[in-house]
């Protein structure tokens, strides 16, 4: 893959400021997403990087006094523009939550719901199969496609909500604290897959553990929180690759947080 | 009382404000589980006696009319003829036709005072409101269907017959009291039992659930139609049955609203009976033979009720573990 192409910035989102009701949440943060790259949020709790990531794809927009204000460009459109659907956008933009949240229906069921919500007219097994390999999860499920979705282990659920929001093939995943309920095995496979999933799509994932953002993240932003204004606002300090932001970090803010002075 | 002395002197006598539980409390923890003990068995047994004087007081008349009561449709005092088939017809089909009603109408409302339709305070008010329709006597239902009701359906009724009377639900005229008016009434009398336990069922579905739908891009209508409904399936269907239970065993309103005929007919607008109706209103003037048959009569609904009512138990019961997390 040439570097060109991997420089390509799939997603540009430019949350100016982002309000709950009247609690200015998060404010002047820059954070360019990178086709084909694995781009990690990371910062102390209440920082916003959650919400920024939801408001990729409008997640947000389901609380009430949720507003935004700035933009996401994606490809040559704003996500944030009045006469986009959100429902469409999520469609495009997948989403992995902190707890699996398989639905109560078979693993079948699962994986194939988006493909039927979006009216797939092809071969339904194999793209079920498809999915299920994509999430590493085939070899162990294959034998009891049946079986409900919620009989599974943790990591299973986890792997099926990932193959489930694959399956419709969206350009972009974001995976909130997606290994957090988990084991530290599980975790590791969650990892890998993420590794693998990158060849295929673009992916954000937001951690609490700097460890994993080292592990899997091409480019790391790190977000903290503004106490100043009277509230608790989180901003973007700074953005770059993963090496670079770890080894030689910029503002000293970051240099303390990898440091563990605050957490 | 020895055990306890040893239990204690393992305990060492260190400094500390944690004390051992007094013989006092003891006691009354024993005397408490006792009772609750002795209540639980105590309801077993009654229905175990109840079950077995209605049995025994309908023996005579198993015996002497077997199994053919239940499917005859002759009621002959003078002769000693009987059969109650019109009345477990009417009894099913009225409850069956309350239960789609009440069914549809219960879900309805239970969907749309639980997804976020309306302000909160406002689905606190209107959930409340439904649920007062249960506190309304059945004898005034009765009243209500008889004055209000039965004239406000008289013209459509009409207008059904003449226009449809080919089709099997309207082939009879509309004379007021009969099954429509009957399951009507039934499905209002229902309706806050259904509503309620699947409002319950529908606040139960996980927010993540509904988080993982909206995330897959479904509209509102899709993430309830495809993802919460489904999930709520097993409460919602425990909900049905127990509509059902409490529809098979209703009586007053039915007997003032059913018409008391014993008539087997699809029609909508025939006058029909239910075992509860003929119960409560043949027993005044039942002589002993008459007397084993409503005895008979009764066991029947009571054995459609309770079984009814166990097989919710059991839907209820095993959805719940599997929908349930591990």
């Amino acid at each position: 893959m040439n570097t060109l192409l991997q420089d390509d910035i799939i997603l540009d989102c430019r949350a100016d400021k982002i309000f709950y009701s009247d609690f200015l949440a998060v404010r002047d943060s820059h954070v360019p997403i990178r086709k084909n790259q694995i781009t990690g949020f990371i910062g102390p709790s209440g920082c916003g990087k959650s919400t920024v990531l939801r408001s990729i794809n409008r997640m947000n927009d389901l609380i009430r006094g949720f507003k935004f204000f700035g933009s996401i460009q994606f490809h040559t459109m704003d996500i944030y523009n009045k006469k986009v659907d959100p429902v469409a956008v999520r469609r495009n933009i997948g989403m992995v939550f902190q707890q699996p949240n398989p639905f109560a229906m078979s693993i079948y069921e699962n994986v194939a719901f988006g493909l039927r919500l979006n009216r797939f007219k092809g071969d339904m097994d194999n793209q079920v199969e498809k999915a299920l390999r994509g999430g590493a999860l085939w070899d162990e499920v294959k034998d009891k496609l049946k079986k409900s979705g919620l009989s599974l282990s943790g990591g299973q659920q986890q792997r099926l909500c990932i193959a489930r929001a694959i399956a419709t093939e969206p350009q972009v995943l974001l995976m909130d604290e997606p290994c957090s309920a988990l084991d530290p095995i599980a975790t590791r496979q969650i990892e890998e897959l993420m590794l693998k999933l990158k060849e295929r799509f673009t992916v954000c994932i937001v951690t609490h553990n700097m460890q994993q953002a080292q592990r899997v993240a091409d480019q790391t932003a790190f977000f903290s929180v503004d106490l100043s204004i009277g509230g608790r606002t989180g901003y973007l300090v700074e953005m770059a690759a993963t090496k670079e932001l770890f080894s030689n970090p910029q503002e000293q803010l970051t240099k303390e947080y990898l440091h563990g002075d605050f957490s | 009382m020895a055990a306890e002395n040893r239990e204690e002197s393992i305990l060492p006598h260190a400094e500390t404000l944690a004390a051992p539980p007094t013989t006092v409390d003891k006691i009354f923890d024993k005397c408490f589980r006792t009772l609750t003990l002795v209540f639980t068995w105590a309801t077993v047994l009654l229905l175990a006696f109840i079950v077995f004087r209605i049995g025994g007081q309908a023996l005579p008349a198993i015996k002497e009319y077997g199994l053919g009561l239940l499917v005859s449709s002759d009621w002959d005092v003078n002769n000693n003829q009987f059969g109650i088939w019109p009345q477990i017809w009417g009894t099913l089909y009225s409850s069956l036709l309350a239960l789609v009603l009440g069914g549809f109408f219960g879900i309805t409302i239970a969907i749309f005072l639980t997804q976020d339709f309306l302000p909160h305070k406002l689905e606190i008010i209107l959930k409340n409101i439904v649920e007062l329709l249960a506190a309304i006597p059945s004898v005034v239902y009765g009243l209500w269907g008889i004055y209000v009701l039965i004239p406000i359906l008289q013209p459509t009724a009409d207008k059904l017959h003449s226009s449809f009377g080919w089709f099997p639900l309207f082939s009879t005229s509309f004379s007021g009291f009969g099954m429509f008016s009957a399951a009507l009434v039934l499905s209002i009398m229902i309706l806050p039992t259904i509503a309620a336990i699947s409002q319950d069922a529908l606040r139960a579905v996980p927010g993540k659930t509904k988080e993982a739908a909206f995330g897959m891009g479904t509209t509102r209508w899709e993430a309830i139609l495809r993802v919460i409904l489904p999930t709520a399936s097993g409460g919602i269907s425990g909900a049905l049955v127990l509509g059902l239970g409490r529809a098979l065993g209703e009586t007053m309103a039915l007997a003032m609203l059913v018409g008391n005929s014993a008539t087997v007919s699809l029609s909508l607008f025939s006058p029909a009976s239910t075992l509860a109706a003929l119960l409560a209103l043949n027993f005044p003037e039942a002589d002993l033979n008459q007397t084993g048959v409503l005895m008979y009569a009764a066991c029947t609904l009571l054995l459609i009720t309770l079984v009814v009512n166990m097989l919710g138990t059991l839907i209820i019961s095993t959805t719940t573990t599997k929908g349930g997390e591990r």
